[in-house]
Protein backbone atom coordinates (compact mmCIF):
# COMPACT_ATOMS: atom_id res chain seq x y z
CA UNK A 1 0.00 0.00 0.00
CA UNK A 2 1.13 3.64 -0.61
CA UNK A 3 1.96 5.56 2.61
CA UNK A 4 1.88 9.69 1.87
CA UNK A 5 5.22 10.86 2.56
CA UNK A 6 4.99 12.31 6.46
CA UNK A 7 5.44 16.04 5.50
CA UNK A 8 2.86 16.22 3.26
CA UNK A 9 0.63 19.03 2.88
CA UNK A 10 -2.23 18.96 5.22
CA UNK A 11 -5.64 18.49 3.20
CA UNK A 12 -8.08 18.52 6.06
CA UNK A 13 -7.64 19.86 9.11
CA UNK A 14 -9.68 20.24 12.25
CA UNK A 15 -9.11 22.52 14.88
CA UNK A 16 -10.56 22.01 18.05
CA UNK A 17 -14.19 21.45 17.08
CA UNK A 18 -16.85 21.32 19.40
CA UNK A 19 -20.71 20.69 18.50
CA UNK A 20 -23.83 20.31 20.46
CA UNK A 21 -27.33 19.38 19.71
CA UNK A 22 -29.35 21.13 22.23
CA UNK A 23 -27.59 20.74 25.73
CA UNK A 24 -25.80 17.62 24.33
CA UNK A 25 -22.19 17.66 23.24
CA UNK A 26 -21.60 15.66 20.24
CA UNK A 27 -17.83 16.35 19.44
CA UNK A 28 -15.25 17.76 22.15
CA UNK A 29 -12.63 19.58 21.21
CA UNK A 30 -12.02 17.31 17.90
CA UNK A 31 -8.72 18.07 16.23
CA UNK A 32 -7.09 15.95 13.42
CA UNK A 33 -4.84 16.73 10.47
CA UNK A 34 -4.99 14.55 7.67
CA UNK A 35 -2.07 14.71 5.09
CA UNK A 36 -2.50 14.48 1.37
CA UNK A 37 -3.45 11.04 0.26
CA UNK A 38 -3.53 9.75 4.03
CA UNK A 39 -6.23 7.30 4.95
CA UNK A 40 -7.71 7.66 8.00
CA UNK A 41 -10.29 4.96 9.73
CA UNK A 42 -12.10 6.01 12.61
CA UNK A 43 -14.16 3.48 14.60
CA UNK A 44 -16.13 3.81 17.54
CA UNK A 45 -19.06 3.20 19.34
CA UNK A 46 -22.50 3.85 18.86
CA UNK A 47 -23.36 7.36 19.29
CA UNK A 48 -19.63 8.17 19.61
CA UNK A 49 -19.82 10.87 16.91
CA UNK A 50 -18.06 9.46 14.41
CA UNK A 51 -20.75 10.05 11.49
CA UNK A 52 -21.30 14.00 13.53
CA UNK A 53 -17.28 14.60 12.77
CA UNK A 54 -17.24 13.64 9.11
CA UNK A 55 -20.26 15.06 8.09
CA UNK A 56 -18.74 18.22 9.79
CA UNK A 57 -16.24 18.73 6.97
CA UNK A 58 -18.73 19.01 3.89
CA UNK A 59 -20.87 21.06 6.08
CA UNK A 60 -24.07 18.57 6.13
CA UNK A 61 -23.64 19.64 9.93
CA UNK A 62 -22.19 22.41 11.16
CA UNK A 63 -20.23 22.90 14.85
CA UNK A 64 -20.49 26.01 16.98
CA UNK A 65 -16.24 26.31 18.26
CA UNK A 66 -13.37 25.53 16.32
CA UNK A 67 -12.35 25.65 12.87
CA UNK A 68 -12.59 23.09 10.03
CA UNK A 69 -10.08 24.16 6.99
CA UNK A 70 -10.41 21.70 3.84
CA UNK A 71 -7.47 22.49 1.39
CA UNK A 72 -6.84 26.43 2.25
CA UNK A 73 -10.55 26.73 2.50
CA UNK A 74 -12.35 27.87 5.77
CA UNK A 75 -15.66 25.14 6.05
CA UNK A 76 -18.11 27.81 7.94
CA UNK A 77 -21.22 29.72 6.76
CA UNK A 78 -20.07 31.11 3.57
CA UNK A 79 -22.04 29.29 0.96
CA UNK A 80 -18.67 30.40 -1.95
CA UNK A 81 -16.68 28.18 0.45
CA UNK A 82 -19.46 25.43 1.10
CA UNK A 83 -19.49 25.53 -2.94
CA UNK A 84 -15.59 25.01 -2.82
CA UNK A 85 -15.28 22.14 -0.66
CA UNK A 86 -18.21 20.53 -1.36
CA UNK A 87 -16.73 19.92 -4.88
CA UNK A 88 -13.95 18.69 -3.56
CA UNK A 89 -14.67 16.20 -1.51
CA UNK A 90 -16.70 13.10 -2.29
CA UNK A 91 -19.11 11.58 0.30
CA UNK A 92 -19.99 7.82 0.51
CA UNK A 93 -23.22 7.01 2.89
CA UNK A 94 -24.30 3.95 4.36
CA UNK A 95 -27.58 4.09 2.92
CA UNK A 96 -25.64 4.54 -0.91
CA UNK A 97 -28.08 6.90 -1.45
CA UNK A 98 -28.56 7.17 -5.03
CA UNK A 99 -31.24 8.89 -7.25
CA UNK A 100 -33.95 6.35 -7.70
CA UNK A 101 -35.15 7.87 -10.91
CA UNK A 102 -31.81 8.71 -12.76
CA UNK A 103 -30.08 6.32 -14.34
CA UNK A 104 -26.70 4.93 -13.25
CA UNK A 105 -25.08 6.96 -15.89
CA UNK A 106 -27.20 10.10 -15.19
CA UNK A 107 -26.53 9.45 -11.37
CA UNK A 108 -22.75 9.98 -11.93
CA UNK A 109 -22.91 12.98 -15.10
CA UNK A 110 -25.76 15.33 -13.10
CA UNK A 111 -23.11 16.95 -10.47
CA UNK A 112 -20.36 17.48 -13.19
CA UNK A 113 -22.74 18.78 -15.33
CA UNK A 114 -24.57 21.16 -12.69
CA UNK A 115 -21.66 21.64 -10.49
CA UNK A 116 -19.06 22.01 -12.82
CA UNK A 117 -20.70 22.84 -15.71
CA UNK A 118 -19.26 20.29 -18.00
CA UNK A 119 -20.77 19.50 -21.08
CA UNK A 120 -23.00 16.25 -21.53
CA UNK A 121 -20.60 14.44 -23.70
CA UNK A 122 -17.37 14.81 -21.76
CA UNK A 123 -19.78 14.40 -18.38
CA UNK A 124 -21.02 10.67 -20.10
CA UNK A 125 -17.10 10.08 -20.65
CA UNK A 126 -15.69 10.76 -17.56
CA UNK A 127 -18.28 8.69 -15.66
CA UNK A 128 -18.00 5.73 -18.05
CA UNK A 129 -14.69 5.70 -16.95
CA UNK A 130 -14.81 6.01 -13.18
CA UNK A 131 -17.74 3.57 -13.93
CA UNK A 132 -15.22 0.50 -15.74
CA UNK A 133 -13.13 1.34 -12.45
CA UNK A 134 -15.32 0.52 -10.01
CA UNK A 135 -16.47 -2.64 -12.78
CA UNK A 136 -20.06 -1.72 -13.24
CA UNK A 137 -19.65 -0.18 -16.34
CA UNK A 138 -22.46 -2.75 -17.96
CA UNK A 139 -24.57 -1.84 -15.70
CA UNK A 140 -24.51 2.02 -17.11
CA UNK A 141 -28.57 2.33 -18.04
CA UNK A 142 -30.00 1.01 -15.18
CA UNK A 143 -31.85 2.35 -12.49
CA UNK A 144 -30.10 1.86 -8.87
CA UNK A 145 -33.66 -0.55 -8.17
CA UNK A 146 -32.00 -2.89 -10.22
CA UNK A 147 -28.61 -2.92 -8.81
CA UNK A 148 -28.02 -5.15 -6.14
CA UNK A 149 -26.48 -3.07 -2.44
CA UNK A 150 -22.84 -4.06 -3.33
CA UNK A 151 -22.89 -2.71 -6.98
CA UNK A 152 -24.94 0.71 -5.80
CA UNK A 153 -22.51 1.17 -3.39
CA UNK A 154 -20.16 0.93 -5.76
CA UNK A 155 -22.32 3.30 -8.76
CA UNK A 156 -21.87 5.68 -5.33
CA UNK A 157 -18.49 5.79 -5.44
CA UNK A 158 -17.90 5.89 -9.03
CA UNK A 159 -20.63 9.07 -8.78
CA UNK A 160 -18.56 10.88 -5.72
CA UNK A 161 -15.17 10.34 -8.50
CA UNK A 162 -16.57 12.04 -11.01
CA UNK A 163 -16.71 15.34 -9.43
CA UNK A 164 -12.72 13.85 -9.52
CA UNK A 165 -12.55 14.96 -5.64
CA UNK A 166 -9.05 15.55 -3.65
CA UNK A 167 -10.64 13.68 -1.21
CA UNK A 168 -13.42 11.06 0.24
CA UNK A 169 -15.59 10.57 3.38
CA UNK A 170 -17.05 6.97 3.86
CA UNK A 171 -19.99 6.61 6.29
CA UNK A 172 -19.97 3.15 7.19
CA UNK A 173 -19.92 2.00 3.39
CA UNK A 174 -20.72 -1.64 3.45
CA UNK A 175 -23.44 -1.97 7.26
CA UNK A 176 -25.74 -2.26 5.11
CA UNK A 177 -25.06 -4.60 2.92
CA UNK A 178 -25.33 -8.47 2.82
CA UNK A 179 -22.31 -9.81 4.25
CA UNK A 180 -21.40 -11.63 0.72
CA UNK A 181 -21.28 -7.70 -1.29
CA UNK A 182 -18.79 -6.42 1.66
CA UNK A 183 -15.54 -7.41 0.41
CA UNK A 184 -16.84 -5.89 -3.68
CA UNK A 185 -17.53 -2.18 -2.11
CA UNK A 186 -13.99 -2.96 0.02
CA UNK A 187 -12.24 -3.99 -2.79
CA UNK A 188 -12.78 -0.80 -4.60
CA UNK A 189 -11.86 1.41 -1.72
CA UNK A 190 -8.76 -0.35 -1.51
CA UNK A 191 -8.20 0.04 -5.36
CA UNK A 192 -8.99 4.04 -4.57
CA UNK A 193 -6.64 3.80 -1.89
CA UNK A 194 -3.88 2.72 -3.40
CA UNK A 195 -4.18 5.43 -6.28
CA UNK A 196 -3.55 7.80 -3.42
CA UNK A 197 -7.03 9.54 -2.71
CA UNK A 198 -6.82 11.17 0.82
CA UNK A 199 -9.99 9.02 2.33
CA UNK A 200 -11.61 9.23 6.41
CA UNK A 201 -13.53 6.10 6.16
CA UNK A 202 -15.77 5.36 9.07
CA UNK A 203 -16.09 1.95 9.21
CA UNK A 204 -15.31 -1.56 11.60
CA UNK A 205 -13.81 -3.14 8.82
CA UNK A 206 -10.70 -3.78 10.83
CA UNK A 207 -8.66 -5.74 7.77
CA UNK A 208 -9.86 -2.88 5.82
CA UNK A 209 -7.80 -0.69 8.17
CA UNK A 210 -5.11 -3.00 8.84
CA UNK A 211 -4.81 -3.05 5.17
CA UNK A 212 -4.89 0.34 3.95
CA UNK A 213 -5.10 3.16 6.78
CA UNK A 214 -2.01 4.85 8.03
CA UNK A 215 -3.78 5.41 11.65
CA UNK A 216 -6.94 4.26 12.97
CA UNK A 217 -8.52 6.73 15.02
CA UNK A 218 -10.79 5.21 18.25
CA UNK A 219 -13.83 8.02 18.78
CA UNK A 220 -15.96 7.63 22.12
CA UNK A 221 -18.48 10.14 23.27
CA UNK A 222 -17.34 12.65 21.12
CA UNK A 223 -13.83 12.92 21.60
CA UNK A 224 -10.95 10.87 20.05
CA UNK A 225 -9.51 8.59 22.62
CA UNK A 226 -6.63 6.90 20.28
CA UNK A 227 -4.87 7.12 17.22
CA UNK A 228 -2.01 5.21 16.24
CA UNK A 229 -1.11 3.11 12.80
CA UNK A 230 -2.75 0.08 12.24
CA UNK A 231 -0.30 -2.39 13.51
CA UNK A 232 0.36 -0.53 16.50
CA UNK A 233 -3.56 0.25 17.70
CA UNK A 234 -4.45 -3.22 17.01
CA UNK A 235 -1.46 -4.60 18.90
CA UNK A 236 -1.15 -2.59 21.34
CA UNK A 237 -3.84 0.00 22.52
CA UNK A 238 -3.21 2.33 25.17
CA UNK A 239 -6.40 2.75 25.82
CA UNK A 240 -8.90 0.51 28.07
CA UNK A 241 -11.81 2.14 26.29
CA UNK A 242 -9.75 1.31 23.02
CA UNK A 243 -9.41 -2.43 24.53
CA UNK A 244 -12.95 -2.99 25.44
CA UNK A 245 -13.75 -1.67 21.73
CA UNK A 246 -11.48 -3.71 20.17
CA UNK A 247 -12.56 -6.66 22.26
CA UNK A 248 -16.36 -6.66 21.47
CA UNK A 249 -15.40 -5.80 17.67
CA UNK A 250 -13.42 -8.73 17.50
CA UNK A 251 -16.00 -11.22 18.90
CA UNK A 252 -18.67 -9.72 16.56
CA UNK A 253 -15.92 -10.43 13.38
CA UNK B 1 -92.50 29.24 -22.80
CA UNK B 2 -92.39 25.17 -22.65
CA UNK B 3 -90.01 23.42 -24.58
CA UNK B 4 -88.68 19.91 -24.56
CA UNK B 5 -85.21 18.75 -24.70
CA UNK B 6 -83.74 18.35 -27.44
CA UNK B 7 -81.06 19.22 -29.44
CA UNK B 8 -80.80 23.22 -28.79
CA UNK B 9 -80.98 22.29 -24.84
CA UNK B 10 -77.99 19.70 -25.21
CA UNK B 11 -76.08 22.24 -27.29
CA UNK B 12 -76.78 24.68 -24.31
CA UNK B 13 -75.02 22.24 -21.98
CA UNK B 14 -72.48 21.65 -24.01
CA UNK B 15 -71.54 24.86 -23.80
CA UNK B 16 -71.75 25.43 -20.00
CA UNK B 17 -69.30 22.17 -20.57
CA UNK B 18 -67.15 24.53 -22.11
CA UNK B 19 -66.36 26.52 -19.14
CA UNK B 20 -66.62 23.73 -17.06
CA UNK B 21 -63.38 22.57 -18.46
CA UNK B 22 -61.51 26.19 -18.75
CA UNK B 23 -62.51 26.83 -15.35
CA UNK B 24 -60.97 23.35 -14.05
CA UNK B 25 -57.90 24.39 -16.65
CA UNK B 26 -57.53 27.91 -15.32
CA UNK B 27 -57.83 26.95 -11.81
CA UNK B 28 -55.22 23.42 -12.07
CA UNK B 29 -53.05 25.76 -14.36
CA UNK B 30 -53.15 28.63 -11.82
CA UNK B 31 -53.15 26.26 -8.44
CA UNK B 32 -50.76 24.26 -9.85
CA UNK B 33 -48.35 27.32 -10.41
CA UNK B 34 -48.86 29.43 -7.18
CA UNK B 35 -49.09 25.70 -5.36
CA UNK B 36 -45.74 24.83 -6.28
CA UNK B 37 -44.59 28.15 -4.91
CA UNK B 38 -46.21 27.05 -1.41
CA UNK B 39 -44.92 23.50 -1.23
CA UNK B 40 -41.40 25.26 -1.75
CA UNK B 41 -42.59 27.70 0.98
CA UNK B 42 -43.52 25.47 2.95
CA UNK B 43 -40.24 23.48 2.89
CA UNK B 44 -38.17 26.14 3.02
CA UNK B 45 -35.29 26.47 5.54
CA UNK B 46 -36.39 29.91 6.17
CA UNK B 47 -38.79 30.05 8.81
CA UNK B 48 -40.73 32.72 7.88
CA UNK B 49 -41.17 31.40 4.88
CA UNK B 50 -42.33 27.89 6.44
CA UNK B 51 -44.67 30.08 8.65
CA UNK B 52 -46.30 32.01 5.48
CA UNK B 53 -47.20 29.01 3.66
CA UNK B 54 -48.62 27.56 6.76
CA UNK B 55 -50.31 30.59 7.43
CA UNK B 56 -51.38 30.67 3.34
CA UNK B 57 -52.62 26.56 3.79
CA UNK B 58 -54.76 27.13 6.98
CA UNK B 59 -57.11 29.94 5.45
CA UNK B 60 -57.74 29.10 2.41
CA UNK B 61 -58.15 25.01 3.09
CA UNK B 62 -60.25 26.26 6.12
CA UNK B 63 -62.43 28.51 4.24
CA UNK B 64 -65.54 27.02 2.26
CA UNK B 65 -64.24 28.06 -1.79
CA UNK B 66 -67.89 29.75 -1.67
CA UNK B 67 -66.27 32.06 0.66
CA UNK B 68 -63.63 32.72 -0.89
CA UNK B 69 -65.07 33.59 -4.36
CA UNK B 70 -67.72 35.70 -3.10
CA UNK B 71 -64.69 37.75 -1.00
CA UNK B 72 -62.47 38.16 -4.51
CA UNK B 73 -65.87 38.94 -6.75
CA UNK B 74 -67.78 40.81 -4.52
CA UNK B 75 -65.30 42.13 -1.67
CA UNK B 76 -62.89 42.95 -4.31
CA UNK B 77 -65.56 45.22 -5.68
CA UNK B 78 -66.52 47.16 -2.57
CA UNK B 79 -63.02 48.13 -2.68
CA UNK B 80 -63.40 49.50 -5.95
CA UNK B 81 -61.58 46.80 -7.87
CA UNK B 82 -64.12 45.63 -10.56
CA UNK B 83 -62.66 42.33 -11.97
CA UNK B 84 -64.60 40.50 -14.94
CA UNK B 85 -66.24 37.32 -13.08
CA UNK B 86 -63.50 34.88 -15.19
CA UNK B 87 -60.75 36.44 -13.53
CA UNK B 88 -62.50 36.75 -10.20
CA UNK B 89 -63.16 32.45 -10.27
CA UNK B 90 -59.65 32.14 -11.49
CA UNK B 91 -58.17 34.21 -8.91
CA UNK B 92 -60.60 32.54 -6.01
CA UNK B 93 -60.08 28.33 -7.85
CA UNK B 94 -56.78 29.37 -7.66
CA UNK B 95 -55.61 30.83 -4.10
CA UNK B 96 -57.57 27.68 -3.13
CA UNK B 97 -56.53 25.14 -5.68
CA UNK B 98 -52.80 26.26 -4.44
CA UNK B 99 -53.19 25.49 -1.24
CA UNK B 100 -54.34 22.40 -1.93
CA UNK B 101 -51.82 21.22 -4.35
CA UNK B 102 -49.38 22.95 -2.68
CA UNK B 103 -49.84 20.79 0.56
CA UNK B 104 -50.13 17.50 -1.31
CA UNK B 105 -47.17 18.22 -2.66
CA UNK B 106 -45.32 19.83 0.71
CA UNK B 107 -46.61 15.69 1.85
CA UNK B 108 -44.42 14.32 -1.32
CA UNK B 109 -41.53 16.41 -0.76
CA UNK B 110 -41.12 15.90 3.10
CA UNK B 111 -41.70 11.78 2.08
CA UNK B 112 -38.56 11.53 0.18
CA UNK B 113 -35.59 10.00 2.75
CA UNK B 114 -33.34 12.83 3.56
CA UNK B 115 -30.45 10.83 2.24
CA UNK B 116 -31.50 12.49 -1.44
CA UNK B 117 -30.91 15.56 0.07
CA UNK B 118 -28.08 15.30 1.23
CA UNK B 119 -26.15 13.09 -1.45
CA UNK B 120 -27.02 15.93 -3.83
CA UNK B 121 -25.87 18.57 -1.18
CA UNK B 122 -22.67 16.30 -0.67
CA UNK B 123 -22.24 16.50 -4.21
CA UNK B 124 -22.48 20.29 -4.41
CA UNK B 125 -26.25 20.68 -6.00
CA UNK B 126 -27.05 23.91 -5.45
CA UNK B 127 -30.82 24.63 -3.76
CA UNK B 128 -32.28 24.99 -7.86
CA UNK B 129 -30.45 21.99 -9.37
CA UNK B 130 -31.47 20.32 -6.04
CA UNK B 131 -35.30 20.78 -6.52
CA UNK B 132 -35.75 20.51 -10.21
CA UNK B 133 -33.50 17.37 -10.86
CA UNK B 134 -33.39 15.47 -7.28
CA UNK B 135 -36.89 16.35 -5.11
CA UNK B 136 -39.62 17.60 -7.49
CA UNK B 137 -39.11 14.55 -9.93
CA UNK B 138 -39.85 12.29 -7.22
CA UNK B 139 -41.74 14.10 -5.49
CA UNK B 140 -44.43 14.74 -7.92
CA UNK B 141 -44.68 11.51 -8.72
CA UNK B 142 -45.43 10.26 -4.93
CA UNK B 143 -48.09 13.00 -5.36
CA UNK B 144 -49.40 12.05 -8.51
CA UNK B 145 -52.06 10.40 -7.83
CA UNK B 146 -53.43 12.72 -5.09
CA UNK B 147 -52.86 15.31 -7.57
CA UNK B 148 -54.79 13.53 -10.16
CA UNK B 149 -57.78 12.92 -7.49
CA UNK B 150 -57.83 16.30 -6.77
CA UNK B 151 -58.10 17.77 -10.14
CA UNK B 152 -61.52 15.19 -10.11
CA UNK B 153 -62.82 17.31 -6.76
CA UNK B 154 -61.46 20.72 -8.79
CA UNK B 155 -63.97 20.20 -11.99
CA UNK B 156 -66.87 19.57 -10.03
CA UNK B 157 -66.05 22.12 -7.89
CA UNK B 158 -65.81 24.53 -10.42
CA UNK B 159 -69.76 24.55 -10.27
CA UNK B 160 -69.64 26.97 -7.80
CA UNK B 161 -68.75 29.68 -10.21
CA UNK B 162 -72.06 29.85 -10.89
CA UNK B 163 -72.51 32.10 -7.55
CA UNK B 164 -71.07 35.28 -9.75
CA UNK B 165 -72.78 34.41 -13.01
CA UNK B 166 -71.32 32.16 -14.81
CA UNK B 167 -73.20 29.51 -16.81
CA UNK B 168 -70.90 26.85 -16.41
CA UNK B 169 -72.33 23.19 -16.72
CA UNK B 170 -74.51 22.71 -13.48
CA UNK B 171 -75.81 26.11 -13.89
CA UNK B 172 -76.75 25.63 -17.49
CA UNK B 173 -78.58 22.21 -16.46
CA UNK B 174 -80.48 24.09 -14.09
CA UNK B 175 -81.57 26.77 -16.51
CA UNK B 176 -82.58 24.04 -19.21
CA UNK B 177 -84.37 22.68 -16.08
CA UNK B 178 -86.25 25.26 -15.62
CA UNK B 179 -87.33 26.29 -19.22
CA UNK B 180 -88.34 22.45 -20.18
CA UNK B 181 -89.29 21.04 -16.95
CA UNK B 182 -87.93 17.93 -17.07
CA UNK B 183 -85.60 17.97 -13.99
CA UNK B 184 -84.44 14.26 -14.15
CA UNK B 185 -83.88 13.91 -17.99
CA UNK B 186 -81.50 17.36 -18.07
CA UNK B 187 -79.78 16.81 -14.81
CA UNK B 188 -79.48 12.81 -15.81
CA UNK B 189 -77.42 14.18 -18.67
CA UNK B 190 -75.43 16.80 -16.91
CA UNK B 191 -74.17 14.44 -14.49
CA UNK B 192 -72.97 11.89 -17.47
CA UNK B 193 -71.54 14.72 -18.85
CA UNK B 194 -69.43 15.31 -15.63
CA UNK B 195 -69.00 11.38 -14.91
CA UNK B 196 -67.51 11.32 -18.66
CA UNK B 197 -65.31 14.09 -17.67
CA UNK B 198 -64.19 12.51 -14.25
CA UNK B 199 -64.05 8.88 -14.78
CA UNK B 200 -61.41 8.87 -16.90
CA UNK B 201 -59.16 10.44 -14.53
CA UNK B 202 -60.64 8.42 -11.24
CA UNK B 203 -59.03 5.43 -13.42
CA UNK B 204 -56.08 6.72 -14.50
CA UNK B 205 -55.59 7.82 -10.83
CA UNK B 206 -56.81 4.42 -9.37
CA UNK B 207 -54.39 2.83 -12.48
CA UNK B 208 -51.55 4.72 -10.97
CA UNK B 209 -51.85 3.96 -7.42
CA UNK B 210 -51.83 0.17 -7.71
CA UNK B 211 -48.46 0.88 -10.10
CA UNK B 212 -46.71 3.04 -6.97
CA UNK B 213 -47.58 0.43 -4.70
CA UNK B 214 -46.23 -2.32 -6.97
CA UNK B 215 -43.43 -0.51 -7.45
CA UNK B 216 -42.74 0.00 -3.52
CA UNK B 217 -43.23 -3.94 -2.88
N1 LIG C 1 -30.11 15.61 14.62
C1 LIG C 1 -29.77 15.20 15.84
N2 LIG C 1 -30.35 15.73 16.94
C2 LIG C 1 -30.00 15.36 18.17
N3 LIG C 1 -29.06 14.42 18.44
C3 LIG C 1 -28.45 13.85 17.41
C4 LIG C 1 -28.76 14.20 16.06
N4 LIG C 1 -27.98 13.47 15.23
C5 LIG C 1 -27.24 12.70 16.03
N5 LIG C 1 -27.50 12.93 17.33
C6 LIG C 1 -26.84 12.29 18.48
O1 LIG C 1 -25.47 12.57 18.39
C7 LIG C 1 -24.71 11.46 18.79
C8 LIG C 1 -23.68 11.12 17.74
O2 LIG C 1 -24.34 10.66 16.58
P1 LIG C 1 -23.54 10.09 15.35
O3 LIG C 1 -24.55 9.72 14.34
O4 LIG C 1 -22.48 11.05 14.95
O5 LIG C 1 -22.86 8.79 15.97
P2 LIG C 1 -22.06 7.65 15.25
O6 LIG C 1 -20.77 7.53 15.98
O7 LIG C 1 -22.00 7.90 13.78
O8 LIG C 1 -22.95 6.39 15.57
P3 LIG C 1 -23.32 5.11 14.65
O9 LIG C 1 -22.18 4.14 14.79
O10 LIG C 1 -24.56 4.58 15.29
O11 LIG C 1 -23.54 5.60 13.26
C9 LIG C 1 -25.69 10.35 19.09
O12 LIG C 1 -25.88 10.26 20.47
C10 LIG C 1 -26.95 10.79 18.42
O13 LIG C 1 -28.08 10.33 19.12
MG1 LIG D 1 -22.86 6.93 12.11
Amino acid sequence: MSHPPSDAAPLISIEAVDKWYGAFQVLRGITLTVRKGEKIVLCGPSGSGKSTLIRCINHLETYQAGRIVVDGVVVNDSVKNIDTVRSEVGMVFQSFNLFPHLTILQNCTLAPMRVRGVNKATAEATARRYLDRVRILDQADKYPAQLSGGQQQRVAIARALCMEPKAMLFDEPTSALDPEMVKEVLDTMVGLAADGMTMICVTHEMGFARQVADRVIFMANGELVEQAPPEVFFRNPTQQRTRDFLGQILAQH
Amino acid sequence: MNQTFGLPEFGFLLGGLKWTVLLSLLAFAGGGAVGMLVALARTAESALLRRLAIGYIAVFQGTPLLMQLFVVYYGLGLVGIQLPAWAAVAIGFTLNASAFLGDIWRGAIQALPRGQTEAAQALGLHYRARMRDIILPQALRIAQPATVGYLVQLIKGTSLAAIVGFIELARAGQIVSNTTFEPILVFGVVGAIYFVLCWPLSLYSARLEARFAAAMR
